[in-house]
C-alpha cells in the first residue's frame, strides 16, 4: 500500500506517524505485530492515544479497534487520556519506599495538587507510580518527561518541579 | 585491560557513555573476529557450553544448555531464528543492566552479534524498557556504527553471515520480562506469559526458535569466545564461573553496582563495598536478588553469592542486587510493599496471581494498620501454600511474590504479631 492511498484510508493518521509505523512494518511478518509500536509513535506526536486514534490504527494494521484497545490499555505507559506536558514517574517499588518515597509522593501532592493518576489544571503535568527504575543505588528516584532525578529529597520538589503552583 | 573485570573494563567513574572508538581502542570487537567466519556456530557452543555461563536475568539457567535446545542446520525447518536480548529490568531493587547499557552500549551489542552467530539467527531484538531513555539511543547509535564497520549487514567481514539488530522500546509493565510474556509484546499483543512447552528455543517469537537472555549474559559472550572457557572459569570463586555485577541498595552506606568475582560473600559486597549499614542502623535481614528472592538473614552473611550456596541457604540469587532491610524498617509495610508491585504488576490471565495477590496484599495491609486477626497468619500461610505452587500458575509472577512474604513470615514472625496486637515497634503503635 503505498503511502497516498494509505492517507486517504485513514485520514486521521499524519504522513509523518505513517512513515514512522511503515518503517516498523518493515521488519514483521504482519502487520498487527506492530501494534505497540503504531500505539507509542501516535502518543509521541499527540501526547495521548484518543478514541480516534484508536480506530485509525486499528484500521491501518488491519485489526479490530477492540482488540488493539485491549492492547492500548494494558500497557502502563500508553495513555489513553490526556495527560499534562510531562508526566511525572514517580517509583514507589523496594529500595524508593526504604528511602522515603511515600513522603515524596505527599510533598507532589502538596505541591502541585494532584494524586497518582491525576493531571494538574493548567495541564503541566500528571503523576503517576511508576515500577523500579533501575536506579536503587541513587533512590528515591523519579522521572520528569525523560529525565531521571536521582537521590530526591523533599526539600528539592519545589525545584524539581520548578514554579508550579497548587491549582 | 582489565581481565577479571571484563564486563565493567569500560566503565568511567562518571558513567559517560563508551563509544565505537574508545570501546575498539580497548580490544573491543575481537570477539566478533574471533567468532564469525573464523570458528564453526558449534565450536563456539561448545565453548559457552564448557564455560558454565549461567543465565543472569534471575534464573540461573546454563546457557549453553539453553542454546542447545535450538535446532541448527538441516535440523530446523525453513525461516528465520531469533535471538532477543531481555532488556526490560524492572525487578524491585535491580539496578546492574541500566549500567551496562549506559556505560559500553557496543559491548552488548558485540555479545548478541557472536550470540546471534552462535544461533544462526539472521535477525536479533533489544526489548528494553520505556524509561531508558538514553540507554535506547545509545544502542541506537552503536548499531548504527557497527553498520558502518559491517559489524551488522549482509555478508558480516566477509563472511556468509548476515545480521540485523532492531531495537523495540517498551510501553511498560513488569511482566514483560519474563520470557514468553517479553515475546507476546514483541509480537504486539497483552504481555500474558505462555504455557510451556512447547519452550522459545523451538516455538518462540512468530513460532519460530528463539533465545530470549539477559543484557548481562550476553555481555559475557564474546568474552568467553575470544578468551575461552578455562578463563572464564578461573573468574569464579566458586563452582558458578565468570563475574557477577552484584549491587546493593537500602540503608547502608555506599548503595552501589560492581562487577565482583561470582562467589564473593555477602559480608563483603555488603561491607567492602557498600560500606556497611548506613551510621544509627543495623540489619535485619536482606533479598538477596530482587524482589521476588526469600529473606536471608545475619547468619548468612559468610556465604558465598552464587547460584548454588544461595540456593541451598533457601533462597535465590536471582539478579544478584541485595536488598537491604534495615532495623528500623518495619518488615510487614517492606513485604506489603512488595506483594503490592506484583498484584499490581499481574498480567491477570491466572487466577492465583489475579486474585490470589491482591487477597495478600489485602490481608497485610489490615495487619499493618491494626486490624489484624490471629487467623491472618494462618490466610496468609494458605496464601503461601497455593499462590506459591510451580504449577498453578503460566509463569512465576506469583510463586515469586510468595518469596519474600513466606521467608518474612519464617524469620520475622514478631513483627506481625505486633502488628496484630497493636504495637509495632516500627510504625509508632502499629496504627500507621
Amino acid at each position: 500500500m503505498t503511502e497516498t492511498t494509505s492517507m486517504q484510508l485513514v485520514p486521521t493518521l499524519s504522513e509523518e506517524e505513517l512513515r514512522l509505523i511503515d518503517a516498523e512494518i518493515a521488519h514483521v511478518p504482519y502487520r498487527s505485530a506492530v501494534a505497540i509500536d503504531a500505539l507509542k509513535i501516535v502518543q509521541q506526536h499527540r501526547g495521548w492515544v484518543s478514541d480516534e486514534s484508536i480506530k485509525a490504527i486499528a484500521s491501518y494494521l488491519d485489526m479490530s479497534a477492540d482488540e488493539l484497545d485491549g492492547i492500548a490499555t494494558f500497557y502502563n505507559l500508553i495513555f489513553r487520556r490526556p495527560v499534562g506536558d510531562k508526566v511525572i514517574l514517580l517509583c514507589n517499588s523496594i529500595s524508593c519506599w526504604i528511602k522515603g518515597c511515600d513522603g515524596l509522593q505527599q510533598k507532589i501532592t502538596e505541591q502541585l495538587g494532584v494524586q497518582f493518576g491525576e493531571t494538574t489544571s493548567d495541564n503541566r503535568y500528571t503523576l503517576l507510580p511508576v515500577t523500579c527504575l533501575g536506579a536503587c543505588d541513587k533512590a528515591p528516584v523519579m522521572m520528569v518527561g525523560e529525565e531521571l532525578h536521582e537521590d530526591v529529597a523533599e526539600s528539592s520538589i519545589v525545584r524539581i518541579l520548578g514554579g508550579s503552583t497548587e491549582p | 585491560m582489565s581481565l577479571d573485570r571484563p564486563l565493567t573494563r569500560n566503565v568511567r567513574a562518571d558513567r559517560s557513555p563508551t563509544d565505537m572508538a574508545a570501546y575498539e581502542a580497548n580490544g573491543g570487537y575481537q570477539g566478533l573476529k574471533a567468532a564469525v567466519g573464523k570458528l564453526s556456530p558449534a565450536d563456539c557452543l561448545e565453548i559457552l557450553k564448557d564455560s558454565n555461563l549461567r543465565g543472569r536475568g534471575g534464573a540461573g539457567f546454563p546457557t549453553g544448555m539453553k542454546w542447545s535446545f535450538v535446532p541448527m542446520g538441516d535440523k530446523c525447518s525453513p525461516g528465520d531464528k531469533y535471538l532477543i536480548c531481555n532488556a526490560d529490568e524492572m525487578e524491585p531493587g535491580t539496578f546492574k543492566d541500566r549500567l551496562l547499557l549506559e556505560c559500553d552500549p557496543h559491548q552488548l551489542i558485540e555479545g548478541m552479534i557472536v550470540a546471534a552467530y552462535t544461533l544462526q539467527a539472521n535477525v536479533a531484538y533489544i526489548f528494553i524498557r520505556a524509561e531508558y531513555f538514553k540507554a535506547a539511543a545509545l544502542l541506537r547509535e552503536a548499531i548504527a556504527a557497527c553498520h558502518q564497520k559491517n559489524y551488522l549487514g549482509n555478508n558480516i567481514l566477509g563472511s556468509d553471515y548476515s545480521l540485523e539488530i532492531h531495537i523495540h522500546a517498551s510501553a511498560g509493565r513488569y511482566i514483560c520480562g519474563e520470557e514468553t510474556a517479553l515475546i507476546s509484546s514483541l509480537e504486539g499483543k497483552r504481555a500474558n506469559p505462555r504455557a510451556k512447552p512447547p519452550f522459545p528455543q523451538v516455538s518462540g517469537l512468530w513460532g519460530r526458535p528463539t533465545i530470549v537472555n539477559n543484557v548481562e549474559t550476553l555481555c559475557n559472550v564474546h568474552h568467553i569466545i575470544e578468551r575461552g572457557a578455562d578463563w572464564f572459569k578461573s573468574l569464579g570463586l566458586t563452582e558458578d564461573a565468570g563475574t557477577k555485577m552484584y549491587g546493593v541498595s537500602g540503608r547502608v552506606k555506599r548503595p552501589g553496582c560492581w562487577e565482583l568475582p561470582m562467589g564473593t560473600p555477602v559480608r563483603e559486597i555488603l561491607e567492602e563495598y557498600a560500606g556497611g549499614m548506613a551510621d544509627g542502623y543495623s540489619l535485619k535481614g536482606f533479598l538477596p536478588g530482587g524482589g521476588s528472592t526469600d529473606f536471608l538473614v545475619g547468619e548468612h552473611l559468610d556465604l558465598a553469592m552464587d547460584y548454588e550456596t544461595i540456593g541451598k541457604a533457601g533462597s535465590r540469587m536471582g539478579t544478584g542486587t541485595m536488598i537491604i532491610l534495615d532495623d528500623k524498617t518495619c518488615p510487614v509495610g517492606f513485604v506489603k510493599n512488595l506483594i503490592e508491585f506484583f498484584a499490581r504488576e499481574s498480567c491477570g490471565f491466572c487466577t492465583p496471581c489475579r486474585d490470589g495477590l491482591p487477597w495478600s496484599a489485602q490481608v497485610l495491609d489490615d495487619i499493618q494498620h491494626g486490624r489484624g486477626r490471629d487467623e491472618d497468619m494462618d490466610t496468609l500461610a494458605r496464601q503461601v501454600k497455593f499462590i506459591g505452587a510451580i504449577g498453578n500458575t503460566h509463569c512465576a509472577l506469583a510463586p515469586g511474590a510468595m518469596e519474600p512474604l513466606q521467608s518474612a513470615m519464617k524469620y520475622f514472625p514478631e513483627a506481625f504479631e505486633q502488628h496484630i496486637q497493636g504495637s509495632c515497634r516500627h510504625c509508632s503503635g502499629g496504627g500507621h
